[in-house]
């Protein structure tokens, strides 16, 4: 790296820039046109590890899920045409929940360019509206400065995916290569400054506060601002509320952690929006599944906004005092300036809201009466408890997704990994093998549906071939349960082709070498889920759930989170 | 919110694809792009983008904001037409016999202070810049002799503010190494 020159083709220029980016592993799934690039892979094998997931979607979630645990860009390689579409949701799915990636595809060679070559495809211009920054290489003198850049802008700022399409004639051709890594774009401004009138004005609204709340998003772990915002949460004594992706950014049982935000949150969290006098938005964008009827949100509270990305400041709520800048700082910059506090009674105001979940939902789901089925809530918790809370949850989407999140004790920073904003079913499987690989030290427990499990089961072989351990719980109530549950309260139980007949899915674990266990009688669960946590290796566990269990607390669309129902 | 006309102005550095990256901003919101026009700024290697669009203020503040994040857009404005003084062109192509008789459409291009550009014996063609009302006044006039050709272009729009548009790219080329 660095200082001298030395000319090679540009496909190993493009693995020399890998290794000058600090890459050591990367997923991926090859083909003609990417083929000089896997070429150059196999004379670096002993510094890029690459896992060969079974479709490249799969390569997309694994790097999220790799780069959502560990902070570092994810990477994944592809072919042209189907290859790089077929990343395009994992793409999108990295844009919208703000996740560093590079991806890196070839692309036939420049002289074919726009001839409808086989298996070329416009990959730029697909994936234009899902990347934060994205750009075609023709000649291989570029390769070194565009992925510079791609991993600059994809790490900087508001993190997200970037994609740097390779023509084979660029991977052939010769480079003087000498890489340099790229520190700053002049038109592109990632770490905006902190204005002190904003902290100043946010202070004196903190301070005058009687009902202060905080809500925490995902630019918490982003921003790896661990510390400042545990530190500012305790000195002022502000009861602080997740969102789905600020989720173990504070440990579930902290005094302060009064719950979880939205659609199917908590009960206190959601009803005392409307009635808190300061509302602090830390790292988080107010998506519709937060705030409901946004006419109906928080419009009693002076709202204090702490966000990296500007185009987000009164994107959907009106910040009062709009804080534009990194977290980390700004929350350290705010600590120094507000006053001690503890704001007792108002917590006791969450308290009381806890007590009556407690009792209308909370503990029918996780001690369910005698006779009924099995719910996925007590799962969850015997999960939490045989794995003391410490495990990377990967989450798919769906119920199970929902459950998982409100049920599990999550007390590692950054151990919670879900696709939020775009919803992506089939993103678990492959995510926590990501996250597997980045944290081989933590144990990686894939929460996933009978549905979203069969989106991305083809990622067994993945885990199969590498013989990594991931434990698979599959909570399984052989529907489509979100949209049932959806169906069932606003569509008449009109069932819609949300059935599932789902195959035998112990013989597919089999198939793939991964042990498995099948529960279907609660006296069976506490001792097979003791099993499935504590054993070596990859294990995939099913329970049978009730079929037609809904989630509860929650806002029905269109209503304010005030009117967040309990039954 | 009441829709009003608004000029955008977008800088942006030269690079392919730019064009596609502005465009969805406005497509994924479904906002009706009334006229578009790019060319490179008084300073080299940076292009403008004249936008105009009927929207909201509250829509194209955020318009405007998400057009600022992109990497490669160096700073976007709005502006109401009030602080801008902006021009459109249009090209007619006309018979020359209805002009050549000294008649009525004569004297229409003369009272509008259009252009001859190209006088041949079967056509002419005839220039007019101004707003699109203006334009439009002289196509409707021109209309009940025959117009065999018209083209109008997008707007450009120089903005009456005062500040440099180098100033604001030395502002942001610091900031960006921060």
């Amino acid at each position: 790296m660095g200082g001298s020159t030395h000319r090679i083709t540009g496909k190993e220029a493009v693995v020399k820039s890998l290794i000058a980016e600090g890459v050591d592993l990367m997923f991926g799934y090859p083909g003609g046109a990417i083929m000089p690039v896997y070429d150059a892979l196999y004379d670096y094998q002993d510094q890029i590890k690459h896992i060969l997931t079974r479709h490249e979607q799969g390569a997309t979630h694994a790097a999220q899920g790799y780069a959502r645990v560990s902070g570092k860009v994810g990477v994944c390689l592809a072919t042209s045409g189907p290859g790089a579409t077929n990343l395009i949701t994992g793409i999108a799915d990295a844009q919208i929940d703000s996740t560093p990636m590079v991806c890196i595809t070839g692309q036939v060679a420049s002289h074919l360019l726009g001839t409808d070559a086989f298996q070329e495809t416009d990959v730029v211009g697909i994936s234009m509206p899902v990347t934060k920054w994205n750009v075609q290489v023709t000649k291989a003198e570029d390769i070194p400065a565009a992925i510079a850049k791609a991993f600059y802008i994809a790490k900087s700022g508001r993190p997200g995916p970037v994609l740097v399409d390779i023509t084979k004639d660029a991977q052939f051709g010769e480079v003087d290569f000498h890489y340099e890594k790229c520190t700053n774009v002049r038109s592109y401004v990632p770490q905006p400054q902190i204005n002190p009138e904003a902290i100043q004005a946010a202070a004196a609204l903190i301070n005058a506060a009687k009902k202060p709340y905080l809500l925490f998003g995902h630019g918490v772990l982003l921003g790896d601002a661990q510390e400042e915002f545990q530190a500012f949460i305790e000195k002022t004594g502000i009861p602080a509320a997740w969102t789905i992706m600020g989720l173990s950014a504070l440990p579930t049982d902290h005094y302060l952690n009064v719950g979880m935000l939205g659609m199917h949150g908590n009960y206190g969290p959601n009803l005392l929006t409307n009635q808190c006098d300061v509302l602090i938005a830390v790292g988080m964008r107010f998506d519709d599944r937060v705030t409901g009827d946004v006419s109906r949100y928080a419009t009693q509270a002076k709202v204090i906004h702490l966000e990296l990305d500007p185009a987000e400041i009164d994107k959907i709520i009106k910040a009062d005092v709009p804080v534009i800048g990194n977290c980390k700082t700004a929350l350290q910059l705010l600590s120094d300036a507000v006053n001690e506090n503890t704001h007792k009674e108002w917590l006791q105001e969450f308290r009381a809201c806890d007590a009556l979940e407690n009792e209308k939902v909370i503990q029918e789901e996780l001690h369910p009466s005698a006779g009924k089925m099995m719910t996925m809530g007590e799962v969850i918790h015997l999960v939490s408890e045989a794995s003391d809370g410490k495990a990377t949850l990967v989450t798919d989407v769906g119920q199970h997704q929902m459950v998982a999140q409100r049920y599990y004790n999550y007390k590692r920073w950054r151990s919670n990994v879900t696709s939020g904003g775009l919803g992506t079913m089939g993103f678990a499987l492959p995510a926590a093998i990501g996250a597997k690989f980045a944290q081989e030290e933590h144990q990686v427990i894939a929460v996933i549906g009978d549905g979203g499990f069969q989106m991305t089961i083809q990622e067994l072989g993945t885990i199969f071939q590498t013989k990594i351990d991931i434990k698979i719980l599959i909570l399984n109530n052989e529907f489509l349960g979100m949209v049932r549950q959806w169906q069932d309260l606003f569509f008449d139980k009109r069932y819609s082709s949300t059935e599932m007949v789902n195959p035998n899915f112990q013989i597919i674990a089999k198939g793939y070498g991964i042990e498995s266990n099948k529960v279907t009688e609660r006296e069976n669960l506490a001792a097979a889920v003791k099993e499935f946590v504590n054993h070596k290796g990859a294990y995939l566990l099913e329970v049978l759930v009730g079929k037609e269990n809904n989630v509860f607390p929650m806002i029905p669309t269109g209503a304010s989170v005030s009117e967040i129902r309990l039954t | 919110m009441m829709a009003k006309e608004y000029t955008l102005s977008v800088f942006t550095e030269d690079q392919i694809g730019l064009l596609n990256r502005v465009s969805i901003i406005f497509t994924r919101r479904h906002i009706n792009i009334e006229s578009i026009t790019a060319s490179e700024s008084e300073v080299k290697g940076v292009h403008r983008y004249t936008i105009v669009v009927n929207e909201s203020e509250d829509l194209v503040i955020k318009v405007v904001a998400q057009l600022d994040k992109q990497v490669a857009i160096v700073k976007a404005f709005y502006h109401e037409t009030s602080e801008i003084v902006y021009q459109e062109i249009a090209l007619f192509k006309v018979a020359t016999s209805i002009l050549a008789a000294g008649g009525v459409a004569e004297k229409i291009v003369r009272k509008h202070h259009a252009r001859v550009l190209s006088f041949e014996t079967d056509y002419t063609i005839i220039e007019k810049t101004g707003h699109k009302e203006e334009t439009q006044e002289l196509f409707d006039e021109l209309e009940p002799y025959g117009i065999l050709e018209f083209v109008r272009s997008g707007r450009v729009a120089i903005t009456k503010p005062m500040k440099e548009f180098k100033d604001y790219l030395a502002e942001i080329e610091l900031a960006s190494t921060h």
